[in-house]
């Protein structure tokens, strides 16, 4: 490594003071050097009792800004520990460079931040929490008024956006939709057979299957995963659109986002999850089937006839029901963290991701509600 | 290439396949100077700028920028620093990060050296005491200040800017212009800028190029205030007087 084109050198100037004298070219190509030779020098008077300590520039010939930059921090960094320091000598050019950079201004020391307790953080994530709470509630509000006045006046509603909605969050989703279910029931039908066959009741495989699927599985699922694909491109495509000011120009020109952007997309997934969710029981079903036509050599129509007996049509139903509601939840949390966004590509992340976060938790949280309430009512 | 030229084009034919802005483009950019790239909309000004900064890979000639050749970015530590129009700030990082980044990337200082750097930068454009903000807080005049900042980390001896005075009220525009007339002035900043704010151009460029779009060629190269009052081309006349083209 090549010597830097600059030197250092303190010395005593009498009583308490000191000065260090630099010299040569303080260039930012030097700039690691300069900072270690320069907090070296300080490091080894800091035991020296001083009031004083400048920086005599009379010898140098040339400066730029990233190394002025770090001698201005030192010697900002002397001040605030209570001794004086100035830039001293320096000639026309240099010392033009040290105004640049405030190396003549004697800045106020920095306040320190004090550090918030643990009790105040988690104070303050709460009130976040219910503030948001607070506002997808609003936003269920809005929705309803809007719900109304297209019922009202249908005319005045944005139809032609259903249909290509239902292909992106329907149609397109039966695919992934499909092959998860039938994996579910695979797996549960063949951790449920290494059970069941112990006692010799490998039939009831067809009933646990059959039930879980139907009730809570083929609607939990199939919510989930429609969360993750449409939700998650409701809110980036929200989110896009609130940053790039094209939902504010929607609202110029007589567009409420509500009305022209939610409520298609509502309409659109509370039509194609019950659906997807009858895809998802069928195949579900199935995926327990293939388990016990192979591992546990039951026939087909026995296996049949046991779904039909334990599942009733209310189960299915159920799962139907269930699923009109989630979908509702995943439009109104990826809607209005979609249309919550501010900054930029950054906030559209942020907010994408909380979206998908904020619906699972709230899908998770309706399943348990439903569950208690199908209980308390004996369904 | 002699140390007195910054940026050397040479027959620089800039565009894609079907699309060609500009043709044979030759100029060069001095040491010292402030240098404006013109013209109209769609003539390719800061598609210019991309090719300038190695964006972009000439379909045809060279460009070689502080004695170095064409930019090999992202391989070594970039000879100049650019401001795009946006200012194209990281969002995710606040605005201390953002001015620190290429000095983390690009020197071996430890963090409180970088910290120094990045305060004085920020104050030195006029935005001392933001280096916490995220960019989504600062306006868009402070956003470009941050941008120059930025620009400014790595000591470079150039500096691209793109539309600096673009979407900005015209104090904000004018505090721009004398700031780059201070880096200018003070540090001997070379500025390449691309601009159509004649305000701006006649108070701080020095030298200009014009493009135009319909020939894809350079028809007026020198010093704005003259080539205004003393150019006979009808283009260069239209564009800094302001006129239409007649019908």
């Amino acid at each position: 490594m090549k010597d830097p084109g600059f030197s250092l050198d303190a010395r005593d100037a009498g009583g308490a003071a000191g000065v260090v004298r630099v010299s040569g070219k303080l260039e930012f190509v030097d700039a690691a050097s300069l900072w270690d030779a320069a907090t070296q020098i300080l490091v080894s008077r800091s035991a020296v009792p001083a009031t004083r300590l400048d920086f005599d520039l009379s010898d140098v010939t040339i400066v730029d800004g990233g190394a002025m930059a770090l001698l201005v921090h030192l010697r900002n960094r002397l001040e605030e520990q209570g001794i004086h320091s100035e830039f001293v000598g320096a000639g026309p050019h240099v010392q033009e460079i040290v105004h640049l950079y405030e190396g003549d201004v004697h800045l106020p020391p920095r306040k320190k931040r004090k550090a918030q307790s643990a009790l105040a953080q988690i104070g303050e994530a709460t009130v976040a929490i219910l503030h948001e709470a607070q506002l997808v509630f609003a936003f269920f509000g809005q929705m309803l008024v809007s719900a109304v006045r297209i019922i009202r006046a249908p005319r005045t509603a944005n139809w032609k956006d259903v249909t290509p909605t239902m292909e992106r969050a329907g149609a397109d989703a039966v695919p992934i939709v499909v092959l998860i279910n039938f994996l579910i029931g695979f797996v549960m039908a063949f951790q449920g057979a290494v059970q069941l066959k112990q006692f010799g009741a490998d039939i009831f495989v067809a009933d646990l299957v059959g039930l879980s699927v139907t009730r809570e599985l083929g609607p939990l699922m199939t919510a989930i995963i429609v969360c993750g694909r449409s939700g998650a491109a409701f809110a980036a495509e929200l989110g896009s659109m609130k940053v790039a000011e094209e939902i504010d120009a929607l609202r110029t020109m007589g567009f409420g986002p509500m009305r022209f952007l939610v409520l298609p997309r509502a309409l659109a997934l509370v039509l194609v999850l019950p659906v997807l969710t009858l895809i998802a029981d069928f195949v579900g079903i199935l995926g327990g089937l293939v388990v016990g036509l192979v591992s546990l050599n039951l026939s087909i129509a026995g296996y049949v006839t046991e779904t039909m007996k334990a599942v009733h049509l209310w189960d299915v139903y159920s799962g139907v029901l269930k699923s009109a509601v989630f979908a509702l939840a995943i439009v109104l949390v990826a809607c209005q963290q979609g249309l919550a966004t501010t900054g930029g590509a950054e906030g559209v992340g942020r907010r994408t991701t909380s979206a998908v976060v904020t619906t699972l938790f709230s899908l998770i949280l309706l399943d348990a509600g439903f569950t208690l309430l199908f209980h308390a009512f004996h369904l | 290439m002699n140390d007195d030229v910054m940026v050397r084009v040479s027959d620089l034919t800039i565009g894609w396949e079907e699309t060609i802005l500009q043709e044979h483009a030759s100029f060069d950019v001095a040491r010292g100077e402030i240098f404006a790239i013109l013209g109209e909309s769609g003539c390719g000004k800061s598609t210019m700028l991309r090719y300038l900064i190695g964006l972009e890979d000439p379909v045809q000639g060279s460009v070689a920028v502080a004695g170095v050749g064409a930019s090999h970015l992202e391989v070594s530590r970039p000879p100049f620093g650019v401001m795009f129009q946006s200012g194209a700030l990281i969002g995710s990082l606040s605005v201390g990060e953002n001015v620190g980044l290429p000095l983390e990337e690009w020197t071996s200082l430890v963090p409180e050296a970088i910290g120094a750097i990045v305060r004085a930068k920020l104050r030195l454009v006029g935005l001392g005491g933001t280096q916490d903000k995220l960019p989504s807080e600062l306006s868009g005049g402070m956003k470009k200040r941050a941008a120059i900042a930025r620009a400014m980390a790595l000591e470079p001896s150039l500096i691209f800017l793109d539309e600096p005075s673009a979407g900005l009220d015209p104090v904000s525009a004018v505090e721009l212009d004398e700031l780059i007339l201070t880096l200018n002035k003070r540090l001997g900043l070379t500025v390449v800028v691309v601009t159509h704010e004649l305000p701006s151009i006649f108070k701080i460029v020095s030298k200009c190029i014009m493009l135009d779009r319909e020939s894809r060629t350079i028809i007026a190269t020198g010093d704005p205030r003259t080539l205004r009052d003393q150019c006979a081309d009808p283009r260069v006349k239209r564009f800094f007087h302001r006129a239409a083209k007649e019908q």
